[in-house]
């Protein structure tokens, strides 16, 4: 293992602020909200400071933060933006509009419940219900994590053309402080190719960017999106190796914690894992076998590597902090439809737990394992009490 | 006669789709010729996107960013602000938008980028209302016009847009008329010379959303600037206003009986606009001499 340098302690969100500044972007529109600010602030600071050489821009509302994303992107920038919540909200319309232009802009989010009734809780509701406007989206659990997420991201989304989101849950994560190793400028700079795209808004091309076409054209720029999100994975996988040889931090689309010769899996996104590990590490202690697999990246989900993950597995239980009011627990349903068909398929229980940002302990946890190891599984997502 | 002096450099093509005889092609056509290459245009929603061409045709030799419908003044931030940081500084961009655009759900971020003072040039064209969706009342309607939405007329006055913008003390705003071309040619040279938030609003008489002739765009714009109904000026900082025209030459009345938005209006109506239009102008002429 290598010793680890240049330590720093950071809160999760000032975390992703160096590793914005290392990632040199060129343009940055931003717009506070809690529980994002902190980022913005550091950003500001770092500008004021003449460490961060980027144009800043502070419009009046996520929703033109968003659209000076996709048009400085289009116009050849690297681009970063910050948001929570109702901000994310409120780009709902831009963000299906930055995926469609196949602008590579890096946005990381705070997840916190959105009103009403207003709150400020950890909640992933606001970024899952953004699932489908396009984005490669990504969940942390660390402050080291967020910021050698933020400096893969801009390798993953620039390198094919797809807008990247990362999210950690608000205040677990987003002001939880822990020592955080920053690397070398030097080291990203190598790590980081120049942006340099080939279509782009540039008056010694001529090209135009959006312009109305045909059904057939439509289809075709959804299909193509397609093709790229299907080399989403491989990307981050061989994006987290290559971090991984610099940094001694390797990532990948999921991970496995003491999965082996497991009865029982725990599979669940942000925060959680945090809590899940120190449940799975005192379940192992008393000989229980229980593992998690963490699921880092969202979209696209990785349904094959889901698939044989779980293959043989007894039983599964899904944690999720978010509710789709109708449907239940939004990575239960995403994992039911990647498990479908297997034979060898695990029962497949899904807890709606921490839900508006209600603590989940390890104790908890490791109840619940007890309580589901042999359980039937409900088709429908169970509360947690 | 007003004779038109400038080189057609061929940034607007002909074999565009606009309705024959529309006078925004016409506007068009000065403007992106006067601004010449070096320019990038951001274009929300509205005719002019559809002027410009569906895919894979341009009517435009300068990019074009098409964006979403409220959000021209953002998007144009973002694309002077890239050209920033990649060291292109002169490009001029510049929002082509219209009135819906501008006057209503774009208004929030135009204000945002004024009071940034944003290196942008901003071409409203005002055909006081959303015609590109068949003809429906905007905030820029002016009071008893029949629209799409307002089939009795409409019950409110036009927005003042310009003494909005005038209060976020930009370095320059100006309104021009296509019947008045050299001093639309005049005033975009003028506002592509500054640096920080520049607004153009042009007068666009529809001719389906006002029930005009088609040969009678241009007539119609005139008649507006002659009856005082759209003043031609200049607004420099915020307070220094100057009239491009400061006088008058006839009445209200020609203008709105050739023009089937007005078919309703009582001689009670017509007076009060009457009314309205001359103390609007003496307040302008007001602000112009001090």
């Amino acid at each position: 293992m290598k010793e680890k340098q240049n330590l720093q302690l950071l809160s999760g969100n000032h975390a992703v602020s160096w590793g914005v500044k290392l990632a040199r972007p060129h343009v940055a529109p931003l717009y506070p909200i809690t529980p994002q600010t902190p980022i913005l602030e550091k950003l500001t600071e770092f500008h004021s400071q003449g460490e961060l050489d980027a144009e800043l821009l502070t419009p009046e509302s996520e929703h033109s933060a968003m659209s000076a994303c996709v048009a400085a992107s289009l116009t050849g920038a690297r681009v970063f933006t910050a948001t929570s919540s109702q901000g994310l909200l409120l780009m709902h319309e831009l963000l299906h509009y930055a995926s469609g232009a196949r602008a590579p802009i890096v946005m990381f989010n705070v997840n916190r419940t959105p009103g009403s009734p207003w709150a400020f809780w950890p909640d992933q509701i606001d970024s899952l219900s953004q699932r489908d406007t396009g984005w490669i989206k990504m969940y942390s659990e660390s402050p080291q994590e967020s910021l050698d997420t933020v400096i893969q991201a801009f390798r993953i989304a620039e390198k094919l053309a797809l807008p990247l989101m990362i999210s950690h849950d608000a205040f677990y994560v987003s002001h939880a402080v822990e020592p955080v190793e920053l690397p070398q400028q030097e080291l990203v700079d190598n790590f980081l190719p120049a942006y340099n795209p080939e279509l782009r808004l540039d008056t010694s091309l001529g090209q135009s960017f959006g312009a109305p076409i045909d059904q057939a054209t439509w289809n075709r720029s959804r299909r193509e999106a397609g093709e790229a999100m299907a080399r989403v994975e491989n990307e981050v996988l061989e994006t987290g190796k290559a971090w991984g040889e610099l940094t001694g931090r390797s990532y990948a689309a999921l991970e496995n914690y003491r999965t082996e010769a497991a009865d029982t899996i725990i599979v669940t996104m942000g925060s959680m894992c945090g809590t899940v590990r120190d449940a799975v590490d005192a379940l192992r202690d008393q000989g229980t076998a229980v593992g998690l697999l963490k699921v880092r990246q969202f979209r696209p989900l990785p349904v094959q590597t889901l698939r044989d993950s779980l293959a043989g597995i007894p039983s599964v239980l899904v944690l999720d902090r978010n509710y789709s009011p109708g449907m239940g627990g939004i990575l239960h349903q995403e994992l039911k439809s990647a498990l479908f068909g297997m034979r060898d398929a695990p029962r497949v229980h899904g807890l709606l737990a921490g839900v508006g940002g209600v603590n989940v302990s390890s104790n908890k946890i490791q109840q619940l394992v007890a309580e589901y190891a042999d359980a039937k599984p409900s088709n429908d997502s169970v509360w947690v009490e | 006669m007003d004779m038109i002096d400038y080189p057609d450099g061929e940034q607007f093509s002909p074999g565009h789709v606009a309705c024959a005889g529309c006078a925004e092609a016409l506007s068009l056509r000065v403007i992106l010729n006067t601004l010449g290459a070096d320019a990038i245009a951001v274009v929300p929603p509205s005719c002019t996107a559809v002027i410009c061409g569906g895919y894979p045709l341009s009517s435009v030799s300068i990019p074009v960013q098409h964006t979403t419908l409220e959000s021209a003044a953002a998007s144009a931030s973002g694309v002077k602000r890239s050209l920033n940081a990649l060291g292109k500084t002169n490009t001029t961009v510049v929002c082509l938008a219209g009135d819906g655009g501008t006057y209503d759900i774009g208004l929030q971020a135009l204000s945002s980028a004024a009071e940034r003072n944003e290196d942008i040039l901003y071409v409203c064209f005002d055909n006081e209302g959303y015609m590109n969706t068949g003809g429906q009342k905007s905030s820029s309607t002016p009071l008893n016009a029949i629209t799409g939405s307002t089939p009795a007329g409409k019950l409110s006055r036009k927005k003042n847009l310009v003494e909005i913008l005038a209060a976020h003390r930009i370095p320059y705003i100006a309104t021009c008329s296509p019947a008045h071309l050299s001093d639309m040619s005049a005033k975009i040279k003028k506002a592509a010379s500054i640096r920080g938030t520049k607004v153009i609003m042009v007068i666009i008489p529809c001719l389906p959303g006002w029930g005009v002739a088609d040969d009678a765009a241009v007539k119609t714009a005139r008649m507006a600037v002659d009856s005082g109904v759209f003043p031609l000026y200049e607004v420099e900082d915020g307070v220094d206003y100057t009239m491009t025209i400061d006088t008058r030459n006839q009445s209200v009345n020609a203008y709105l009986k050739q023009q089937k938005r007005y078919r309703n209006l009582s001689d009670k109506n017509i007076s009060d606009i009457q009314a309205d239009v001359d103390k609007e102008w003496e307040y302008l002429l007001g602000r112009a001499r001090k």
